[in-house]
């Protein structure tokens, strides 16, 4: 299906069917406006790559808000007061609506909604690795909270200047939500670590398992980050990997005394030479395992969301057929 | 009509009275009705909004970026059309 949204107009894709001598013109406009800080809005012209390089991101980005609804619904059932019940209820809402404004915004870049969930679900295009791991405990609702939201935080403010138009607004109303994600997380760990000796260890164990993961969000180091340069040269990507997951350490290791918990690394120390903490070696070695599809819940996962989207079909389909009636009355009575 | 092929609508939100409606993005539904109602849940959940319009999509007809400068190039050399234009002497108040 030809995706159409206003920003588009009827043009698939968006670009103006250029004579062979414009489109070095179109290209300079665009190299332009990229070096301006300008954005780059739906209907302008933009290079192939660029357009790739953004729906392959989008998609993933909006394939991880909706896939990461699971290992934290887990626990909705289980909550242990009705008040932490509705918090999560409400957060994980959030999250479906975070993959849909994601998604209108690929969409704005001539892909259909429907290639798209196709996609994920034949694992043509990834979700982030972090939803592989099991919520074992409550307390992992918690870890998630502060160390994935996060993350997740500390990757998409920057994104708010992203040079994609629709993609930086998008960024701005999850960034707003996002921030009440991460608190509650937060508070959630607080109440159990200083809770009975047995709920500390559970909120020690989840961080414990939850830590590294985290770091790992951030993709890659810079040097084996195969899209960072030309994102970062497109201005979709204003920092790099490495320079956000330090970032990311150096906000957590005060959050985590105040919660009275300790971060699993030995080699996690104050260097006063470089303004920054030093952390140990990430095992790339899982991250890439996971990535491959060998985590502990990427079938778990993708058979959720393929068994969620079949079971839901006759929702549509109702829906559908209920809206073609609608209008067939209209023109019969018109 | 198919369930895949819901028709795609732009969301525009009125945040309190006194101000004009916003575009604030677009979703997929089979009606108007239905339209509302997921705009409601995906972009006014924390009370974003006291009114919403929805709009199918392809009713929007926008102005192309090719034309960017001849389109809009008329206003462009009528600066008199602004009171900065315009040299008054000091002193005189209330204009």
């Amino acid at each position: 299906m030809t995706a159409v949204t206003a920003e588009t107009g009827t043009n698939k894709h968006g670009s103006p069917a250029a004579d062979e001598k414009d489109a070095s013109a179109y290209a300079a406009a665009f190299d332009a406006a990229v070096a301006a800080d300008e954005r780059i809005e739906p209907r302008d012209w933009m290079p192939e790559a660029y357009r790739a390089s953004l729906v392959r991101q989008i998609a993933q980005h909006a394939h991880s808000e909706i896939i990461g609804m699971q290992p934290e619904s887990n626990w909705i059932t289980r909550a242990p007061s009705l008040r932490r019940k509705a918090i999560l209820m409400a957060k994980v809402q959030d999250e479906a609506g975070h993959g849909l404004y994601l998604y209108s915004a690929a969409e704005t870049l001539g892909v259909s909604r429907d290639e798209l969930l196709d996609k994920l679900h034949s694992g043509r295009q990834k979700y982030s690795s972090i939803f592989n791991y099991p919520t074992l405990t409550w307390a992992d609702v918690g870890a998630i909270g502060w160390l994935v939201d996060g993350a997740a935080i500390t990757n998409q403010v920057p994104l708010c200047r992203c040079s994609y138009g629709p993609y930086a607004r998008a960024m701005v109303r999850v960034c707003k939500e996002e921030s009440f994600h991460q608190r509650q997380g937060y508070e959630l760990l607080l109440a159990l670590s200083q809770g009975t000796p047995e709920q500390h260890a559970m909120a020690q164990d989840a961080v414990d398992r939850w830590w590294w993961p985290s770091l790992m969000m951030f993709g890659p180091p810079d040097d084996e980050s195969s899209h960072s340069a030309q994102s970062m040269a497109w201005k979709i990507k204003r920092h790099s990997n490495d320079e956000l997951r330090q970032r990311f350490v150096d906000i957590c290791v005060p959050q985590a005394e105040a919660l009275g918990l300790t971060l699993p690394d030995p080699d996690l120390r104050w260097n006063e030479e470089r303004g920054h903490h030093d952390f140990g070696a990430i095992d790339w070695t899982e991250f890439w395992d996971v990535l491959k599809g060998n985590g502990p819940c990427n079938e778990q996962r993708l058979t959720q969301r393929r068994r969620a989207h079949e079971e839901g079909a006759w929702v549509r389909d109702a829906a559908a057929a209920y809206a073609t009636k609608q209008h067939n009355n209209g023109e019969a009575t018109a | 009509m198919t369930a895949h092929d819901w028709p795609l609508w732009e969301v525009f939100v009125r945040s309190r009275r006194g101000l004009s409606h916003t575009h604030a993005g677009s979703l997929h539904a089979p009606d108007a009705q239905m339209a509302l109602r997921n705009a409601r849940d995906l972009y006014t959940r924390r009370s974003e909004g006291v009114s919403i319009w929805v709009v199918p999509s392809t009713a929007v007809t926008a102005s192309s970026p090719d034309e960017k400068d001849s389109f809009f190039e008329p206003a462009g050399d009528k600066p008199y059309r602004h009171p900065t234009f315009y040299e008054i002497p000091e002193g005189v108040k209330h204009l």
